[in-house]
């Protein structure tokens, strides 16, 4: 082949002494501890149209953002819906999360929930009805319904925070379920706490993220 | 918003019957002045005509078919001029192209199914380098939607990852407006392609809605000034560097901030580098420049960026071609990063002092705070060193085929320093980076980010348009790059267009080649062609005229012949087959290690 330039060689070259981490984080070569990955609770306003769901889930998948829940449901306002994703990455996929979020058209506002937020999800556990009695004492410790009964199934509506409701299943599974339909989180900011709000672009680009303790529900 | 941080959709001036004293016997009579004669509109089609004409549009390229005949109907009647490209692929990078050189939103058009997704490789493009564009597709009628009916797809579907945003028609009421929005949108703020899907019905509909001026919708905000603490901040560091680098990218151009740009770096006597979308931001014959970084960038700017303390990055989103390996990129630098889109502060490379805001705006903001150059003479003495330790010089052996480097220089020299290039993708591009010398906005036109083979005829054509008169088009092809998009060649003899073709012809896929070579012990698989049409006689066969080179002393006459040629010319320029593109860092690798033979790789 032909062609090539003259200069040094690569090995004749000056070379820096510091380096980046793979989130182009400049760091000290010696010691650099890996970026944690935190599960964190992101509310986003969206306006109630035709594709937003796509627009959000298909964002998602593009950008390899890990997403554990995104649930989706009217609110005050008509013209207006509310989408809630439970996600878990490091800070800067979070910041980019929020920030891709934002640049969608129906987007209105993004914001990260305190780690205090209220967070629930609802869960319809379908176990075999063998020992009804049992059944009843354990919906009954967590605050569980029962919805509905055959002779053969019992149906219960469990509502809490994840960590309850993966208890739950857990004390349901000695009976032996057969079906589970869990709604993933939704949840809301605590007292005057904004959640995400018409016209409040609620945390700044530029502040520094103040959520460094790993949310745990509830 | 400022006027710089977009290009703001043109307005329509008031109409007034009789013209006032300052409009001079040059003006051309404006959209709305022939708009005052026009009728009302009377269906979805005509306003969405009616909408692109509120826009200011002048051109739109595209393609006719079932499903948008409707609005091409409505197109009959209008000033806008409408080129008829011989494939939608074409009239998609034709209007990336006028977006480029015009800084408006370039328009285009394609009927649903087949139509729709010819346009889609041009949309990407546009989307990866943030290009002003519009596209209008067909769509069946509304009640079909869904039942996979003849030429249906789901072209919101399709394009939603690769659209700035798109907007599916519902009514026949709002369908201009519609138009309207998508037009602000793909020009304000950070700018990007975006689409109408336009089912038949909605365009047939009557309606006797005017459409209103373009506006982008209320849940669109864009910042223009950057917070002004960080603004301070990055000051101090500015001043305090002592191998300061200011990175462009094409974001610089994109936001109209080449001014504000280059009198900061002169101002503070800082060295330039620019990545490939930047080239034209800073004028490559000027001895700050340090020409573009990257995979095959010059030495000195790979050294450059490799070695700073500080980058001030403005308007890049640090793609992997220009950042090689994220762990070895400017290791030693704070990051000053100015960008509109707050999602590329930080996405790749950790920024320090995020800035977010209009170029144009922020670098004033900047000027302002910086109260005393960098103490950078060592620095400078260095960057200068480096120029001429990793020089671009090229040799040219007498037992050795024509050099393409020597090619694009003498096109470089027969052209004004406003010509215009446009490119395919692959060696041919490189050295068309590489070897010319530019020194204005929009004179490079090329498909950074989707590297889009076929992309460069069509650009030109869309360059053409939206160039001055005396400005040169030039398209520098590759043999492979040419063979897919060659059909436009019919368009610009029609259309009279005087466009100059080079095709850089190797008889090989010549990018791959190298690589191969590089990477794959040599095994030519699926590069080499044993059989390459002589594109002079193509030309010729299209109606355009046809030269060829194969060797140096054609070189100059032969280019000077082309150019004298009133209409598109195509030179065949058979070149060293066996010539690679250098300076090389491989994907992934670092920078300051660049390869300068192949044996360094
Ligand atoms: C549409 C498309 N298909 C495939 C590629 C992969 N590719 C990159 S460069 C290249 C070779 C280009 O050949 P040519 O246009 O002759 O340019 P040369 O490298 O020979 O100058 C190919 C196949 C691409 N970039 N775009
Ligand atoms: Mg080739």
């Amino acid at each position: 082949m032909t062609g090539g330039l003259e200069g040094p060689t690569p090995e004749e070259r000056p070379k820096p002494a510091g380096r980046r981490n793979e989130l182009g984080i400049r760091i000290d070569p010696e010691a650099e501890a890996a970026r944690p990955h935190r599960r964190t609770v992101i509310s986003a306003l969206v306006a109630h149209e035709p594709g937003v769901l796509s627009d959000v889930s298909g964002l998602f998948s593009r950008r390899q953002f890990n997403i554990e829940s995104l649930t989706v449901g009217p609110t005050e306002t008509d013209e207006q819906a509310r989408i809630t994703l439970v996600v878990e990455e490091s800070d800067p996929g979070i910041e980019q999360i929020k920030k891709q979020l934002r640049k969608l058209i129906p987007v209105i506002s993004v914001r990260e929930l305190d780690p205090d937020a209220m967070r629930r999800e609802l869960a319809l556990v379908k176990v075999n009805a063998t020992r009804p009695d049992q059944v009843a004492a354990v919906a009954d410790m967590y605050g569980g319904k029962t919805v509905d009964a055959s002779p053969e199934t019992a149906t219960i509506e469990v509502t809490g925070a994840r960590q309850k409701i993966d208890a739950a299943i857990e004390a349901f599974s000695q009976f032996g379920i057969r079906e589970i339909s869990r709604t993933g989180t939704t949840a809301l900011a605590r007292g005057t706490d904004d959640t995400a709000t018409e016209g409040a672009q609620a945390d700044d680009y530029q502040s520094e993220n103040t959520h460094t303790v790993p949310a745990d529900d509830d | 918003m400022s006027e710089r941080a977009s290009v703001p959709p043109k307005t329509a001036e008031p109409t007034d019957d009789q013209p006032t004293d300052e409009r001079t016997n040059e003006e051309q009579p404006t959209a709305a002045d022939t708009r005052a004669e026009t009728k009302p509109v009377t269906t979805g089609a005509e306003s969405v005509v009616r909408a692109l004409e509120n826009a200011g549009v002048e051109y739109a390229f595209g393609v006719q078919g079932g499903a948008i005949m409707p609005v091409y109907d409505a197109l009959y009647d209008s000033d806008i001029h409408h080129i008829t490209m011989a494939h939608e692929q074409g009239a998609s990078h034709a209007a990336d192209a006028y977006g480029i050189v015009s800084g408006e939103p370039g328009v285009c058009l394609a009927t649903s199914g087949p139509g729709a997704t010819n346009l889609v490789t041009g949309i990407a493009d546009a989307d990866m380098d943030s290009d002003p564009m519009i596209a209008l597709t067909g769509q069946v009628p509304t009640d079909m939607v869904g039942n996979d009916a003849f030429q249906e797809t789901d072209t919101t579907g399709v394009t939603t990852p690769i659209t700035k945003a798109n907007i599916f028609a519902n009514e026949s009421d709002r369908v201009g407006d519609d138009v309207g929005e998508a037009f602000a949108l793909a020009g304000t703020g950070r700018p990007g392609p975006t689409l109408v899907d336009l089912p038949k019905d909605v365009t047939l509909g009557e309606t006797e809605q005017e459409p209103g001026e373009p506006r982008t919708p209320d849940t669109y905000t864009v910042q223009e000034r950057a917070d002004e603490a960080t603004v301070r901040r990055a000051a101090r560091r500015i001043e305090e560097s002592s191998k300061p680098v200011m990175l462009l990218g094409g974001g610089v151009i994109k936001g109209g901030a080449t001014e504000e740009v280059r009198a900061f770096a002169i101002e503070h006597d800082i060295p330039v580098v620019t990545t490939m979308p930047g080239i034209g931001s800073f004028p490559e014959d000027h001895e700050l420049a340090m020409e573009m970084a990257g995979m095959h960038g010059t030495g000195y700017a790979n050294m450059a960026v490799t070695h700073c303390d500080t980058l001030i990055a403005v308007g890049t989103r640090f793609d992997d071609r220009l950042t090689g390996g994220i762990e070895t990129f400017a290791p030693d630098a704070e990051v000053i990063h100015i960008d509109i889109d707050p999602a590329e502060i930080s996405k790749n490379i950790h920024a320090e002092y995020p800035l977010i805001g209009d170029a144009a705006t922020v670098i004033e903001q900047l000027a302002e705070a910086v109260e005393h150059s960098p103490q950078a003479t060592k620095w400078r003495a260095q960057c200068q060193q480096w120029k001429s330790d990793y020089s671009m010089a090229y040799k040219t052996p007498d037992d050795e085929p024509l050099k393409p480097e020597f090619v694009v220089e003498a096109l470089d020299e027969a052209t004004s320093d406003r010509a215009i290039v446009t490119t395919g993708v692959g060696q041919h591009q490189m050295w068309a980076c590489q070897y010319w010398t530019y020194t204005e906005p929009r004179t490079w036109v090329s498909s950074h980010g989707l590297g889009t083979m076929g992309y460069g005829f069509p650009a030109a054509i869309g360059a053409r348009l939206a160039a001055d008169d005396d400005q040169e088009v030039i398209a520098i092809e590759g043999d492979g790059s040419f063979l897919m998009t060659i059909q436009e060649l019919s368009v610009a003899v029609r259309e009279e267009m005087d466009i100059t073709v080079a095709v850089l012809n190797n008889e090989y896929i010549g990018m791959v080649r190298q690589w191969q070579d590089a990477f794959f012990e040599g095994r030519h698989s699926a590069s080499e062609y044993n059989w390459c049409p002589e594109f002079d006689k193509l030309a010729e066969a299209f109606g355009a005229r046809g030269f060829r080179i194969n060797d140096y002393d054609e070189v100059a006459d032969t280019i000077q012949a082309a150019l004298e040629y009133d209409g598109p010319s195509v030179i065949d320029v058979h070149i060293d087959p066996h010539a690679n593109v250098y300076p090389m860092v491989p994907s992934g690798g670092d920078n300051g290690q660049f390869a300068l033979t192949e044996d360094q790789l």
